[in-house]
Formats: structure tokens, C-alpha cells, sequence
């Protein structure tokens, strides 16, 4: 299925990736080259196949629900671009 | 160059242990090598002082007879793993300066075990890649150059330079990933030896995250047994990865050497691709003969679903991609676009300048199929197909104990070769995906050279949690082939 210049750039904002207007159609162009190749997988049948969505057959492990780290917001803020006073410093979220 | 670093890590274990030779010797002769091993760009950071402080620290332990299972031997880390206050970066711009607070747990048993860091290795960003092409700290090259020719020629990736490194005889052995053939590719490519155990048998917990369903570390090292000793301190359950097996680790070394009379070896005859060079289709039939003559019972087997592997990997991986790297947003670490005001500006910029082509690429990709309206013709339909493909080894595995395939298409190509079509790129996985998307364990070994003098691999593929059988039919492989070309010192 060929994507097109407006499409990509729906992708790219559900993405949060800016792509310059004059990027779009070379990228509609390189993806929907890797999306036509991808749809082979059409030819394969799988009527009543459960959809493999993990390759280790068990159920997820439950742990004690108690804590067991954390209190430590010199570490967690240690890489921040912008921290003060134990905070996390970015842009305004609510307008 | 310092004849400790031709060792393999078995036999400079040993000689650590005969007190032949201390850690810090050796691990000054690694660090030697590294320096002026630069124009290869296998490593991203190098990390000598912390490298003789840890041999210091095992020629301590190793005095007082204490040494674990890796004690003193400087390995290379592939830079996905997290290192405590150690620059991470999965060689993308976007995580900037970033020093985890952390350890991943598998380089932290390798340190436990007494292993030394010599420092991070180069990888396509986000492990996305199979030419190392993609890192934002430029390209490794591969030691291996065509016979009569200068032309730079790629190791492979995502894992290049842990690959390049090994084969470079900079480390013992290295950490890798493999999430599509990253580590069994490059070890391919430069005649190193490298396995992905099965899914849950090592540890995510600490690495860079790419596809959390196909993801598994896995060592790149000369030898098999080399390989083997690594996996063993790699592997183990943790309870911070639920994805990984609460299964014990068998002592992976005690089977290389084992005799593989009476194995049964399948060979899929979808395997053998249009277009597939001569060459890597003879070594193949060499293999064969070589596992027939240490008394395996050779099997043709069919794996039917083979040729959609590539395209329905190149459905999951992206979308699993696209949802792992949404947390590069430039709020909490690495990379903030610095003229951005809105929050959705930060976000857009930041990530636009951070990432790279590919993994834009991928992330788009991702994103698209797991879209609305789109998510039921493209990932489920691609979890379904996976899911046959996974049934075609069970089937198989049910008359053979291990397969036997080439381990890539070609030998190693030119840097800037596949630039133009990522297709084309995505086709050097076509006989390592499907083992990702079973969650099986893989073994790729050098079988001999092409008629260039380039290393060519072969692979195993073994049941879940078989690595034994994989680790003696490789030794056996090992031992047939005589593989024992290096690459000639350019650099």
C-alpha cells in the first residue's frame, strides 16, 4: 500500500518527530517502498491462528506487592536536562 | 602489539590464574591495542583508568585465590547496556551525555564474576542496523578487507564493534544484541564467533530497549568455548525482567567438546535463497559433511513460512520500536532541543534532531501499523504469521535436535554499499530473523574464507534452552573447519 506526503505527516505528528514539509514525499516514497515489500505477508494464511504475542510461554510473574527501592530523587533527577529543587523543570504542559 | 592479547579468554583465564601473567598486565596490553586500533572506531569510550582500577582489584582477588569465573579478563560492552556512571548512549545522539544510575544485571554478573571494562562499544543507533553505519559516532570497519584492496568494508551490525573488536584482538570478548541477527551477522562478517542464547535466558533488564519481544544479549568471542564461558556468566533469571526464564544456568563450557554422535541435524531447503552465492551454498555443504563425518544423522527439513520472516520481523520490530523509543522526549534525560518553547515543539524537535534517519524510519513505520485501521492487516496479521513460523521449528524439532544454515547471505560488503535501498539492507537478515521471531537460541561460527579471503559463518539453531547442543555441535564445527585466518594488521 503506497502511503502519501499527508499521511506521513500524520504519522509524524502521532510520532512527535518534526519532518520539514520538503522531507515528505522522499520519506512517502521510502516508506511506502518498505510497506509494499511488507505486504506479502497477505499471501500467508492464518484463519484461526492465535496471534503470537510473546515467545516465552508463561503468564507474567506477580511479585510481593511491598517496596523495595526508590526515595533516591538525587538519582532520578541526575540526568535531567533542566531540574531545581527536586523537580524535573519543563515546558508548560497545561495551556 | 603484546602477544596477551592474542589469547583467547580461556587460555588467558588460565594463565591469570597461574599468576603467568597479572590482570593489569593484560589489561594494559588490551588498552595498548585500543589506542592504536582507533581508526577502526570499534570503540565509542574507552574506559582505562576504570579498566586498571577493576584489574587491580582482580590481581587482589586472584592473590588471595578468590577469582571467579571471569577474573581479570578485560572485556569490551556494547554501548546498550547500561553502565553505572559510564556514558550510555545506544549511539544515538538523543540520549546525550547520559550516565546511568544503574547497572544492567548482565554486565553486573560479568562483573561479580570478575571481568574488567575496557569500555563501550560502537553499534548502529538503537541496535537498528546491520552495517553499524547508523551510529552517531560514524561507521567501525571492519579489520577483514578483500584481498589486493583498501576499500573499508562494514563488520556488520547492529553489534559491529563488539564484533570488530574481538576479531581485533582489542578484548577477550565482548557483550552484544541481538534482535534480528546483531550479533550472529557480525561475528560472520569478521570471523568471531557469537551466539543469541534463548528469549529469557539473559537478562533485559538495564539495556537500551529496541524490541522488547525479540530483544536477548548474547556474547561475541574467538572461540566457542570462549562463547560458552561468557553465556554462563551472562545468563540467569532476574526478577526485574519479567520476560526472563526462572531457569538454572547449565555450565554452557562442559559441552564444547562433547562428542554430537547421533544428533540429528536438519537442513531447511528453504534456506537456500535465490541469488545465494556459490560459495556460502558449498561452505554450507561443507558443513554438513563435516557434521556428518562426527557421526550426525543429516535431515532435510521444511520450514515453509521462511520467506515472510523478514517482512513480518519488519512489522513487529518497528512497532515494538516505536512504542519503546517514546520515552526520548527530551523531558527526564539526554537530548532537550534547545529553541523549542511548546511542549509538542520540545517533543517534535527534539526527537527530530536526535534520532537518525533509520530509526525515524522505524519509528514511522511503527507507528503507522499500530495506527487505527491499520493495526488488524499489519501487526496482528504479522503476530500470526510469526506464529506459524515459531510452529515450523517446533515441527521440525521434532524429527532433528539442531539445524544447520548459512549464517548470512554474503560476506562482509562495502561501507556506503547499501545506502540506497534500506530494503536491501533489511535482506542481510534473512537467515537470522526467523530465529529471533521463534525465540530460539543461535550459534554462529567461521566456517572458512570466500574466494576474496573474506570470513564466512555458519549457524545453528537449537531448540529453547539447548544452548548445550548448540555449543558441541559448534565445537565440533570448530574443530572440522580449523578456522584460524585473522585479519591481517592494517591499522
Amino acid at each position: 500500500m503506497a502511503i502519501d506526503a499527508a499521511t506521513v505527516k500524520k504519522v509524524a505528528s502521532l510520532a512527535r518527530i518534526r519532518e520539514p514539509d520538503d522531507r515528505l514525499d522522499a520519506l512517502a516514497a521510502e516508506l511506502s517502498g518498505i510497506l509494499q515489500w511488507i505486504e506479502q505477508l497477505a499471501q500467508v494464511d492464518t484463519d484461526g491462528v492465535e496471534p503470537m504475542t510473546s515467545v516465552v510461554a508463561q503468564a507474567l510473574p506477580w511479585r510481593e506487592d511491598v517496596v523495595t527501592e526508590g526515595g533516591d530523587a538525587d538519582k532520578v533527577l541526575a540526568n535531567a536536562p533542566r531540574s531545581e529543587r527536586g523537580f524535573f523543570i519543563v515546558p508548560k504542559v497545561v495551556e | 602489539m603484546s602477544d596477551l592479547t592474542k589469547l583467547t579468554l580461556k587460555a588467558a583465564l588460565e594463565g591469570l590464574k597461574a599468576k603467568a601473567f597479572s590482570s593489569r598486565e593484560i589489561t594494559a596490553a588490551h588498552i595498548a591495542a585500543i589506542e592504536a586500533a582507533r581508526p577502526l572506531n570499534a570503540f565509542v569510550l574507552e574506559t582505562p583508568d576504570q579498566a586498571l582500577a577493576m584489574a587491580d582489584a582482580a590481581d587482589a582477588r586472584l592473590a588471595a585465590g578468590q577469582g571467579g569465573p571471569l577474573e581479570g579478563a578485560p572485556l569490551g560492552i556494547k554501548d546498550l547496556f547500561c553502565t553505572q556512571g559510564v556514558r550510555t548512549t545506544a549511539c544515538s545522539r538523543i540520549l546525550g551525555d547520559f550516565k546511568p544510575t544503574y547497572e544492567s544485571t548482565v554486565t553486573s554478573q560479568l562483573w561479580r564474576d570478575g571481568a574488567v571494562m575496557l569500555g563501550k562499544l560502537n553499534m548502529d543507533e538503537f541496535a537498528m542496523g546491520s552495517s553499524n553505519e547508523s551510529s552517531a559516532f560514524g561507521p567501525v570497519t571492519n579489520p577483514w578487507r578483500s584481498r589486493g584492496s583498501n576499500q573499508p568494508l562494514t563488520p556488520g551490525g547492529s553489534s559491529g564493534g563488539s564484533a570488530t573488536a574481538v576479531a581485533a584482538d582489542l578484548c577477550l570478548g565482548a557483550t552484544a544484541t541481538d534482535t534480528g541477527g546483531s550479533i550472529r551477522q557480525p561475528a560472520a562478517f569478521t570471523g568471531t564467533v557469537g551466539i543469541k542464547p534463548t528469549y529469557g535466558r539473559c537478562s533485559r533488564w538495564g539495556i537500551v530497549a529496541f524490541a522488547s519481544s525479540l530483544d536477548q544479549a548474547g556474547p561475541i568471542a574467538k572461540t566457542v568455548e570462549d562463547a560458552a564461558i561468557l553465556l554462563r556468566s551472562m545468563s540467569g533469571h532476574d526478577a526485574k525482567d519479567s520476560t526472563s526464564l526462572a531457569v538454572d544456568t547449565p555450565d554452557f563450557p562442559a559441552y564444547v567438546g562433547r562428542s554430537v554422535k547421533g544428533l540429528r541435524i536438519g537442513v531447511p531447503r528453504e534456506y537456500r535463497a535465490d541469488g545465494m552465492p556459490a560459495e556460502i551454498d558449498a561452505l554450507w555443504e561443507q558443513g554438513v559433511a563435516w557434521l556428518r563425518d562426527a557421526g550426525c544423522e543429516i535431515v532435510e527439513v521444511s520450514l515453509p513460512h521462511t520467506k515472510y520472516a523478514l517482512p513480518a520481523y519488519y512489522i513487529i520490530a518497528p512497532a515494538e520500536a516505536s512504542s519503546n523509543l517514546a520515552r526520548y522526549d527530551g523531558m527526564r534525560y539526554g537530548l532537550r532541543a534547545a529553541d523549542a518553547r511548546s511542549l509538542t515543539d520540545v517533543y517534535e524537535a527534539t526527537r527530530a534532531e536526535g534520532f537518525g534517519e533509520e530509526v525515524k524510519r522505524r519509528i514511522l513505520i511503527g507507528t503507522y501499523v499500530l495506527s487505527h485501521g491499520y493495526y488488524d492487516a499489519y501487526y496482528l496479521k504479522a503476530q500470526k504469521v510469526r506464529r506459524r513460523i515459531a510452529d515450523d521449528f517446533d515441527t521440525a524439532f521434532q524429527r532433528v535436535d539442531a539445524l544447520l544454515t548459512p549464517t548470512a547471505p554474503s560476506a562482509a560488503f562495502g561501507l556506503g554499499e547499501n545506502a540506497a535501498d534500506p530494503v536491501a539492507m533489511y535482506l542481510n537478515d534473512i537467515f537470522t530473523v526467523t530465529v529471533n521471531l521463534a525465540g530460539l537460541p543461535g550459534l554462529s561460527l567461521p566456517a572458512g574464507l570466500d574466494a576474496q579471503g573474506l570470513p564466512l559463518g555458519l549457524q545453528l539453531i537449537g531448540r529453547p534452552l539447548d544452548e548445550g547442543t548448540l555449543f558441541s555441535l559448534g565445537g565440533a564445527l570448530e574443530q572440522a573447519a580449523g578456522f584460524s585466518a585473522k585479519a591481517e594488521r592494517w591499522w
